[in-house]
């Protein structure tokens, strides 16, 4: 089974459950997640509707017509306003039969431009990443070279810029998915010499208001690179997680679905409710985390003041005092709310009037 | 205050300007800020000017001196604070500095609404009343005071203190009150924040529940921005790991070299995790108690104990200090000493594990509550000790800080292991919003930072 | 989340039913409120899709935009929604009743009670979900600042009439949604949320079905049986059985269903414009109005399932008594109401793009207060809620062990009296915490003076020195002061909230927040054209 591209969904699931190792394995093995789901018979629920991938198609046509000028202009304006206009645009060819043919034609696209000294736009140009020790391939919008020498990640994305504001989450995952092809830029540029220079600042081209018209807006990805930067180099660790398996142990669809349900729950999850809207596997995951009484299916935070109890029994007995020590705090607070909330209950069904 | 902070920047001022230009010299680098932040807040054409003052920099000190200056200049001056306990502080300061200066202390109609220390002072008038108070040189309040205040003429001179935990309604409300102002604050400690959702408003350059500063210089790019460049307080073994870590591109250093603050102790280590964490603290100035690795409630009983076990030791154990402040060797007593906690329930659960081990008058509080003070040792449980999971309270930048910089000679910290597994396994989903400056340090990459610098200070130990 | 909450959360795991959050309703529900089920077109910013309104559960006013991106089909649709929503929220603005209000006197600057009107009752706009009030929002950010013909002859393609009003009134249902504890615009699932928690998350509690599932689940079923029956099963066919309250829809109904019908309405239609004679274009009319009432069915199958969903909510929101401190609340709601309906009569111009700096204080100010207000009243309200407070150290409850009486020092000795209070909570008092309770639902104030071990009767003795609502004399008035043996709750936090600070006015805006805002008054200019608004 070929590997799967690290993809943006799977960033995203990456950057919500870092801590996952089941992901992380699956993720780094380039496993098909969705087909793995369908098989252990909890099928993901992504899918896209072809009314947004129209309208986002007929977007990032629109702003990158004219060969790009219009995208060259909005690099100018907003991250680089004292360079010499872009007059003349000049766009590379990245024609190549596959990945690794793409990726090379990208690389040394890159190399000429920045020594050509012009405003040159690279379109979906191909990176490479170096993710759990094979090369994960990563596709940005566009590339742009300025006359300096230093590189941009341009982001366009299909939801709005409504009135100079934008929905933060999609924001912040933009930026996050930007800060990846920052550091795919970084070991592209760290091969030539002069190394030329990433920009930490990415352009995130958004519809404007109600219109059809591009919003510019320069966004700052320090921080999520620095985080992804760390993150990714966990990755490597997954001959660890991998070391730790039953021998022998596949994940390929093909297998029935009780042997494949034994080899994926070979590997640790860390299931929280935010992973239904990232990962693949949430719904498999979440029926089993439930099933085994798991305190963090109902949500991370659940867990913050009860100490070492983990299981939705071991938690009640301890409030009901059928199990647990009374010193330990976090028994003794159980206790507390537990007494606490049937006086309440207790009061308001004895009377209509409240406490006082 | 029961830690008076005693700068010795003011002290050493140095006298004329050849002393300045030695470069390597804190105390010049120090005079010679604070001389321009005079020069500009003086005989500047800007209406204001900013300072960033690092822990213990000397920002109290500097505020005093300024408004004195602008006293004796004859620009009737009011000076805004953020609570009643900063403002007794710059009136009992001022008094001090100059006992003939005319002091107005406005303050709430509440009981208690200041100290009644101030009393005392003969050139020191209280009123509710900003009538009462007119045509004195200095006026000082809360800035929730001087928000109810009118005027018919403004104020020729301000001085905005701790503007860095103001919010930019909270200056809204009281900027019409004064032509100019000296605004100084830490960046480095806890922001302002707001119990309801502000979004909306954020990247407008006058987000209210932003801090005034931000708000201040949005509009007025061009103002005069200085730093106290010298922490007075923080010891040579502190400043770089807070600076780095929490101030990264505003760099400070301590006033200090190492080996002039020394801290001691007569009864040696009997060989137990608190003596060791003790003595590695006293030589190194930190010291990381590392408890098993276990997810526990906030009031973590044996992190608790573990606590209040340091303290007790470094009292046993004849605790005494020598600085910069005296040649003679000043015992570490219990009111040199603050344990600083991220939540009040824990701070309570402290208070009660000293009370058993018959530990009295020390500090025990929270960072919000820590704010400004100063100690000789601090005792910090960690924020992240035990938890489950890291929310954005727990990794504020400001908390960390705070609970990091309050000392002069060493800091010791108590905490679980595995708070690099719990940051390894942080979501990293946080929202961003357009228009908003992204804020430096990270919370998650400081935490991360101090974590590898206090891990080459652990001892570890199962109480 | 408080240890009180994920104890309910643990029990409705193992119940497999919802747990009651609150023993009364803390929102305020209408006789006559107005229903809005809205659906969008994915990918496209503020095109409608569809919508069921009204306020008739039995007959909804089904609209729906066959063509989404066409911006005619769009006005359309708006004028629509103009002649359910306007008229609904009109039929409030007659019935008025003399109130008082504090206004500043612009010529002295004094504050001086005023004489003006406040409307009885005030128009409820329920929506599914918390995505449903963003979607009013937009809407309204989308309508306001249209021009009318009227208001603009040259315009090439004006909105239709009310349009633009109704714009400004669905704006202010969405910035008032945002003052904690308002319920003139509210999202159902938050509202039932707030009073039963479920076995699963927050999370997945925002979605409508499964919420229900958990608080009434069908005869047979648990609640988490039928949470995963609601957000998971499918027809033969790939649709959701249960579809999403919307705006958005399901991926697989936009593809399977929508777009194919979305085309044959778009053929339908090219071939009418195509059509060479009255004869031909009669039979294509047929055809173009068969295509459309296949799209009006669709956008009805996606909708009614949630309008159903949205009445049971309401009608398993009314089994809750109404909390004492609702009424006060909504009594706020009018007056924001009364206030938007004078703003509209005197001609004054749509809300801005972007609140002024003074505007965004005050709002912030003010729903720092509600939120405060909510807090208290919703404690005072309902044990369950004091509960939480107690646990977390914020307020007390115990029995009177002892009072003594005291006096004030000065010339006219005020009474004072001790009361001391057993109690097995542990608030955070130091120092002299001042603490309330409420007496004849106003809050009387004492000061903790002293407060020590309980000894072997258990629990924290607290001494507590009464302060006010005592009366005038020397003795304090009858039932004043609680007497040994009563219960008592007192709280650390306040029951009424003070006044915000005085914010200068707009144009008064100091030199550090950008000094007044430019040409005050000059209205916003209408959103751009462009050729894609157009097919």
């Amino acid at each position: 089974m070929p590997a799967r591209p690290l993809d943006a969904r799977a960033l995203a699931a990456l950057a919500a459950n870092p801590g996952c190792r089941r992901r992380a394995l699956l993720d780094g093995a380039g496993v098909d997640k969705a087909a793995l789901a369908d098989a252990l018979g909890a099928p993901a629920a992504f899918g896209q509707s072809q009314f947004a991938f129209a309208r986002g198609h007929a977007f990032e046509t629109r702003v990158k017509a004219d060969g790009g000028a219009e995208l060259l202009r909005l690099v100018h304006e907003r991250l680089d306003p004292t360079a010499e206009p872009p007059r003349q645009a000049e766009v590379a060819d990245l024609a190549a039969t596959n990945n690794e043919g793409r990726t090379a034609r990208t690389a040394l696209a890159l190399r000429e431009a920045t020594e050509a000294g012009g405003w040159t736009l690279l379109d979906h140009p191909m990176l490479a990443l170096q993710v759990a020790g094979s090369p994960a391939f990563l596709e940005p919008d566009a590339v742009v070279v300025h006359p300096d020498g230093t590189w941009t990640v341009v982001e366009i994305k299909s939801f709005p810029v409504l009135d100079g504001a934008a929905d933060p989450a999609k924001v912040g995952a933009a930026a996050r998915q930007a800060a990846v092809y920052v550091l795919a830029l970084e070991e592209v540029a760290a091969r030539l010499d002069p190394p030329p220079r990433v920009r930490d600042r990415v352009l995130l081209v958004c519809p404007k208001d109600f219109s059809n018209l591009p919003a510019a807006s320069a966004v700052d990805v320090r921080k999520q690179r620095a985080v992804t930067a760390r993150q990714l180099a966990r990755l490597t660790r997954l001959e660890e997680i991998a070391g730790a398996l039953p021998e022998g142990v596949c994940f390929s669809p093909e297998l029935p679905a009780e042997e494949l349900t034994a080899a994926v729950d070979a590997v640790p999850a860390t299931y929280a409710p935010e992973c239904l809207a990232t990962c693949e596997l949430a719904f498999h995951c979440r029926a089993r985390a439930l099933a085994a009484g798991e305190v963090t299916a109902l949500g991370r935070s659940v867990r913050a003041e009860l100490g070492g109890l983990r299981t939705v029994e071991e938690v009640l007995a301890a409030a009901h005092g059928e199990a647990g020590e009374e010193d330990d705090p976090a028994v003794a607070a159980l206790r507390r709310a537990a007494a606490l909330r049937a006086q309440a209950l207790a009061a308001a069904t004895a009377e209509e009037v409240p406490c006082p | 205050m029961t830690a008076p902070v005693d700068d010795p920047a003011a002290a050493r001022l140095p006298s004329g300007p050849g002393a300045a230009r030695s470069g390597s010299d804190p105390a010049a680098a120090a005079a010679r800020a604070t001389e321009a932040i005079l020069a500009d807040t003086l005989h500047g054409p800007h209406r204001g000017v900013v300072v960033d003052s690092p822990p213990g920099a000397g920002k109290s000190t500097l505020v005093v001196r300024a408004a004195l200056e602008l006293a004796a200049a004859g620009r009737p001056l009011m000076v805004v604070a953020q609570t009643n306990a900063q403002v007794d502080d710059l009136v009992v300061r001022l008094a001090e500095q100059n006992p003939d200066l005319p002091v107005g202390r406005l303050h709430s109609s509440d009981t208690d609404a200041y100290d009644k220390a101030l009393d005392e002072l003969p050139n020191v008038r209280t009123s509710a009343r900003a009538a009462d108070l007119a045509g004195l040189d200095v006026v000082l309040s809360t800035a929730a005071k001087w928000a109810h205040v009118t005027v018919d003429e403004p104020w020729r001179h301000a001085i905005v203190d701790e503007a860095y935990q103001m919010r930019s309604d909270a200056l809204l409300a009281v900027a019409g009150l004064f032509e100019r102002a000296l605004f100084v604050g830490d960046p480095g400690q806890l922001d302002p924040f707001s119990v309801v959702g502000a979004e909306q408003w954020a990247g407008l350059s006058y987000d209210p529940s932003a801090s005034a500063v931000s708000t201040l210089l949005a509009h007025n790019p061009g103002l005069p921005q200085h730093r106290l460049p010298v922490s007075w307080r923080l010891p040579a073994s502190a400043a770089p790991l807070v600076s780095d870590a929490f101030y990264p591109y505003t760099p400070f250093r301590s006033g200090t070299g190492h080996g002039e603050r020394r801290l001691r102790f007569a009864v040696p280590s009997d060989g137990t995790g608190p003596d060791r964490v003790i003595d590695e603290a006293a030589q190194t100035g930190w010291g990381l108690l590392e408890l098993p690795a276990r997810h526990t409630p906030r009031t973590d009983p044996e992190a608790v104990r573990a606590v209040a076990a340091v303290v007790a030791r470094m009292l046993a154990r004849g605790g005494t200090t020598v600085s910069e402040r005296s040649e003679e060797p000043a015992p570490l007593t219990a009111d040199r000493i603050a344990v600083g906690t991220a939540h009040r329930d824990q701070a309570a659960a402290v208070k009660s594990a000293l009370a058993e081990l018959g530990v009295r008058d020390v500090t025990v509080d929270t960072a919000n509550r820590l704010q400004g003070r100063e100690f000789d040792v601090t005792v910090m449980l960690h924020p992240l000790s035990g938890r489950p999971d890291a929310t954005a309270f727990h990794l504020e930048t400001g908390r960390l800080c705070v609970l990091a910089s309050r000392h002069r000679h060493a800091c010791v910290v108590v905490c679980r292991a595995g708070v690099s597994e719990l940051l390894d396994e942080h979501p990293s989903t946080e929202p961003v919003q357009l228009g908003v400056t992204v804020k430096f340090p990270d919370g998650w990459e400081a935490m991360m930072s101090t974590w590898a610098q206090w891990s080459e200070h652990r001892v570890p130990w199962r109480p | 989340m408080s240890l009180i909450t994920t104890l309910a959360r643990l029990e409705a795991v193992r119940s497999g039913r919802a747990r009651p959050a609150a023993t009364v309703r803390h929102r305020h529900l209408s006789e006559r409120p107005l229903v809005f089920v809205p659906l969008t077109t994915a990918g496209e910013v503020g095109a409608p899709l569809g919508a069921l309104v009204g306020t008739d559960r039995h007959a909804p006013r089904l609209l729906a935009v066959p063509q989404p991106r066409d911006r005619d089909l769009r006005f359309a649709f708006l004028a629509e929604l103009a002649d359910v929503v306007l008229p609904y929220i009109e039929s409030f603005t007659a019935d008025v009743e003399p109130a008082e209000r504090t206004e500043t006197d612009p010529s002295t600057g004094k504050r001086v009670k005023a004489e003006v009107e406040l409307c009885t009752d005030a128009p409820q706009l329920i929506v599914p979900s918390r995505s449903g009030i963003d979607y009013v929002r937009l809407l309204g950010r989308s309508m306001r600042f249209r021009r009318t013909a009227e208001q603009d002859p040259d315009d090439p393609h004006p909105a239709p009439p009310r349009v633009p009003l109704l714009g400004r009134w669905l704006t202010h249902f969405a910035e008032r949604a945002r003052v904690p504890g308002s319920s003139m615009l509210l999202a159902l699932t938050e509202v039932l949320a707030r009073h039963w928690t479920t076995g699963q998350s927050a999370l997945e509690d925002q979605h409508l079905g499964a919420l229900l599932a958990w608080i009434s689940p069908p005869e047979g079923l648990s609640g988490a049986e039928a949470a995963l029956h609601a957000e998971r099963a499918r027809d033969a066919g790939g649709q959701l059985l249960c579809p999403p309250a919307g705006p958005a829809t399901d991926p697989a109904f936009d593809n399977k269903l929508l777009a194919p019908a979305v085309e044959r309405y778009d053929r339908a239609r090219g071939a009418l414009a195509a059509a060479e004679d009255g004869v031909q274009a009669d039979g294509r009319l047929g055809a173009l109005t068969a295509a459309e009432e296949e799209i009006r069915a669709l956008v009805e199958r996606c909708a009614r399932p949630t309008w159903d969903r949205v009445w049971d909510g309401l009608d398993l929101l009314r089994t809750l008594p109404e909390a004492a401190h609702v009424p006060d609340r909504w009594t706020r709601d009018r007056w924001s109401f009364t206030a938007h309906r004078d703003r509209v009569l005197a001609g004054e111009p749509p809300q801005p793009r972007h609140d002024d700096a003074v505007t965004a204080a005050a709002k912030l100010a003010a729903r720092e207060r509600e939120q405060a207000r909510l807090d208290a009243q919703e404690a005072l309200d309902d044990p369950l809620v004091m509960a939480g407070r107690q646990l977390a150290g914020e307020a007390f409850a115990g029995e009177v062990v002892d009072v003594a009486m005291a006096y004030s020092e000065g010339r006219r000795p005020s009474p004072r009296p001790l009361v001391t209070v057993r109690t097995g909570d542990r608030p955070h008092l130091t120092g002299q915490t001042r603490v309330y309770r409420s007496l004849d639902s106003r809050p009387q104030s004492a000061e903790c003076v002293a407060h020590e071990d309980g000894g072997e009767a258990g629990g924290t003795l607290i001494v507590l020195r009464l302060l006010d609502k005592m009366g005038r004399g020397k003795e304090p008035a009858p039932g004043s002061v609680p007497e040994k043996g009563d219960r008592v709750c007192f709280t650390l936090f306040e029951h009424e909230q003070r006044g915000g600070p005085k914010l200068p006015d707009p144009e008064d805006t100091p030199w550090t927040h950008g000094g007044p805002p430019g040409e005050a008054g000059a209205p916003e200019a209408p959103d751009p054209v462009t050729e894609e608004d157009l097919l």
